[in-house]
């Protein structure tokens, strides 16, 4: 055996140094395991990704009164709106121009409904005009201060104008402000009266209520996954069925359920009057409120409760309890201070999970809660198909979807999404 | 299996333990009645002689108990005819196995020695507490099946119903259901979208999945943060996105925007279940095969695939409820000629609520029972063919 005098580097069997070609090797399996993500990656940011951040944009988005009023988003910059006095001539008669424009290619009432989101009463200005607006002839007639006031008295108002200027930018906050109650006044930002606020109050009762049926999914799952757990394996194998099969089954179908059990006619109600808790003429009212709400939803989400705090329990050793009472605590102690604090990580994983869920439902509580036990989804659903007020609606689905990504951060941090577990 | 020596109880222990069982559902029926109180006193008294005399009795406990069962009924058939004697049935099979297990102490036997009466009383208080919380779980999936033979359309139990009359019990709502043209539809609909969605789920998916489990992957988190935000995104903001962005392409309305949307959803669900799966598949395996000669597709198929096969069908099976459940998707991005079954029912809730869901609602019911059977039976094969459990 000779000395390795050799003090070159080390060479695989091809010749290459031996370090060049295992990053070689490195790199090609970084490729294939890219290329095997790739097809989902794409399709994922085709078909999802892109189709969230397209809305995201629309609560910006503004491009309607740049686009219908050109000119007079150009004259109308220059225009003071704190000034007091209406804008001058030029503005006047562009707008006139833009009117005749907008009328003959019938966009004039989509621009009054735009502006009508943050000054009710604007559209009809815009309807009345447009009306005549088609015969309007640009170099003749005038001057157009009058004539406009003439056809409407609100385009005397400096209100009126203060809005055009305020939404002609193709980028907004005005929808962003909207869904926090606020408008643009002439000092920027400022809350709308106490009567128009509804977004806040309604995002306060989603997380409000989020917060209670997270809290009623704690106290309801806690024991059934210590008892799911402590049972011996053939037991809470069979105990699990009934943890698994509301999971698997049909939300419509558990929410269906509860619309029937809780109606005034329905099974929860009779069986109260057979037995005589309550009278037959004054039936509980727990359905179409917040209440009806709560507890489907509870009930609904439960399994997603049980299940991660199941699966942290199981890896508690029972003996460590036995050892607690052993040396000397009581029941409540060696619970409290033993077993608790590490059945915490189950406690926090299902919190975030069912709060989650919770704060974007939308089915159940449009079906058993009424007017007072809605959500902010049913609000931004509203939005998007009957009043047809998009930008507030991507507004709002914005605001819900950073409180939604802040939690899902939160619990990458605590969890890992590689440790979601299912059934 | 007994690891407490015990003895009969007292007869005063006994029939003070019995007797307030007895009172508790004397309160129940008494108030259904007219009178709480008088039920309180009759049912506390009959029952605890019951309890007095259990203890001697231990011995002969068979014929206690069916007279127990039997004047339970008769008390039944008098106060209310025949519902008020399936209760009947109930409360005397439950007295008489309650006084014989508190009469024998049956309750102490299997429990640890050292136990004080107080921890003894947790122990069953506790136990109950979760009985009820499974009642909670379960008892609303169940109620929906017998109405759902309500000869009635009433959405509660009729007295014909509670009579055990025949009468009042009909397969009315399922006739409906299977020959209403409008359900049919959306059922077909159903049938058309969900297995196409799942089937794109499952392909995209398992190869991600066997993508994401290889040892070095750049930016892993970032990228399973990204494939799994389709579970995470509420719901409607998922819904309104896609309403427009379809809209844009042509495709809401159609049936692939809807299938598109679907598998887009169902996708989270295959890659937990799938790289859950490959966290014990053994990588010296395809290390073999290759050794071997197998080039990396037949390795996948005739090695990798059979063992990943449960994992992947559990995914198949929950990307398929996924798509075969959802509403608020398809109610933006389909039309009316997508109206699924889940559809339908959310419609027929909020409009005109008619009995016919509950036929549905039982027949999904089914399915779902079906359903979790297969991915109970997959997840026992794949941990035993990984030798992770037991049995």
């Amino acid at each position: 055996m000779s000395d390795t005098t050799d003090t070159g580097p080390v060479l695989a069997a091809d010749g290459t140094p031996l370090k060049r070609s295992l990053a070689r090797a490195l790199r090609r399996q970084k490729m294939r395991a890219l290329m095997l993500i790739a097809p989902l990656l794409i399709f994922i940011l085709v078909s999802f990704i892109l189709p969230v951040g397209d809305m995201l944009y629309r609560s910006v988005k503004n491009d309607i009164v740049a686009d219908t009023l050109p000119r007079t988003v150009v004259a109308i910059q220059d225009w003071d709106a704190n000034s007091g006095e209406l804008p001058d001539e030029p503005v006047f008669a562009a707008m006139a121009a833009d009117l005749k424009d907008a009328a003959s290619a019938k966009t004039h009432t989509k621009v009054g409904t735009r502006l009508n989101y943050e000054n009710p009463g604007i559209a009809s200005a815009f309807r009345k005009a447009g009306r005549k607006a088609k015969k309007f002839d640009i170099e003749n007639d005038g001057p157009w201060k009058e004539q406009l006031l003439d056809l409407n008295k609100a385009w005397g108002d400096v209100e009126v104008w203060r809005t055009i200027q305020t939404y002609s930018p193709r980028v907004t906050q005005g929808y962003f402000l909207n869904a926090v109650d606020m408008k643009v006044g002439p000092d920027g930002a400022e809350a709308r009266p106490e009567s128009e606020q509804i977004y806040m109050n309604l995002l306060k009762r989603t997380l409000w209520m989020s917060m209670l049926i997270t809290f009623s999914c704690i106290v309801l799952a806690y024991p059934v996954a210590w008892i799911l757990a402590n049972l011996p394996m053939r037991v809470s194998n069979l105990l699990m069925i009934l943890v698994l099969l509301p999971f698997w089954t049909s939300l419509l179908v558990r929410t269906s359920a509860w619309k029937i059990l809780l109606q005034q006619q329905g099974v929860i109600n009779d069986l109260l009057v057979w037995i005589g808790v309550v009278a037959d003429e004054n039936r509980l009212v727990i359905i179409n409120n917040q209440f009806g709400t709560i507890i489907a939803m509870t009930h609904i989400l439960l399994p997603f409760m049980i299940l991660p705090m199941y699966s942290v329990m199981q890896t508690i050793p029972p003996t460590y309890l036995r050892a607690a009472k052993s040396l000397g605590a009581t029941d409540w102690t060696a619970f409290w201070r033993v077993y608790f604090p590490q059945t915490v990580p189950g406690i926090g994983a299902g919190s975030i999970l069912v709060f989650i869920l919770a704060i974007g439902y939308y089915i159940t509580p449009a079906l058993v809660g009424g007017t007072k036990g809605t959500f902010i989804s049913n609000q931004i659903a509203y939005h998007i198909s009957t009043s047809l007020n998009w930008g507030l609606a991507a507004a709002l689905g914005a605001i819900l979807l950073a409180v939604v990504l802040v939690l899902y951060w939160a619990y990458d941090k605590i969890v890992g999404i590689d440790n979601v577990k299912l059934g | 299996m007994a690891i407490t020596p015990v003895e009969n109880q007292t007869p005063t222990f006994t029939a003070a333990v019995v007797g307030a069982a007895g009172a508790l559902a004397g309160l129940f029926v008494g108030t259904a009645q007219g009178s709480g109180l008088l039920g309180v006193v009759i049912g506390g008294v009959l029952l605890a002689i019951v309890g007095y005399v259990a203890p001697s009795l231990t011995e002969r406990q068979k014929p206690v108990r069916w007279a127990i069962l039997v004047g339970f009924i008769v008390a039944g058939l008098i106060i209310g005819g025949v519902p008020a004697a399936v209760v009947g049935v109930l409360f005397g099979l439950f007295f008489g196995w309650f006084a014989f297990w508190i009469a024998s102490s049956r309750y102490r036997a299997h429990l640890a020695p050292y136990l004080t009466p107080k921890q003894v009383l947790w122990h069953y208080t506790f136990r109950v507490i979760c009985g009820s919380i499974f009642f909670f779980l379960i008892a609303p999936i169940v109620v929906v099946m017998p109405l759902s033979f309500n000869a009635q359309d009433f959405f509660t139990f009729t007295p014909e119903m509670l009579r055990l009359d025949p009468e009042g019990y009909s397969f009315k709502h399922y006739r409906d259901f299977f020959s209403n043209s409008e359900w049919q539809a959306s059922l077909w609909n159903s049938v058309r979208i969900a297995p196409v969605a799942t089937l794109l789920s499952v392909g995209f998916g398992t190869l991600a999945a066997i993508g994401l489990s290889q040892p070095h992957v750049p930016a892993r988190r970032a990228i399973m943060a990204i494939l799994i935000s389709p579970m995470i995104v509420p719901l409607i903001i998922s819904a309104a996105g896609m309403y427009f962005f379809y809209s844009r392409l042509g495709l809401q309305g159609s049936y692939w925007g809807v299938v598109l949307a679907h598998a887009a959803l169902g996708i989270p669900f295959v890659i937990i279940t799938v790289t859950a799966t490959l966290v014990g598949f053994d990588r010296s395996l395809t290390r073999a095969a290759a050794n071997m000669g197998a080039d990396p597709v037949t390795t996948f198929f005739r090695v990798q695939m059979p063992l990943i096969l449960p994992g992947v069908i559990s995914g198949a099976l929950f990307a398929f409820i996924t798509s075969f459940d959802e509403v608020v998707v398809v109610l933006f991005v389909g039309s009316a000629g997508q109206k699924t079954l889940p559809w339908q029912m959310f419609l027929g809730l909020r409009e005109q609520i008619s009995p016919t869901i509950l036929a549905v609602a039982t027949i999904l019911v089914v399915i779902s029972i079906a359903l979790l059977t297969t991915v109970e039976l997959l997840r026992r094969r794949s941990e035993r063919l990984r030798g992770m459990s037991p049995g």
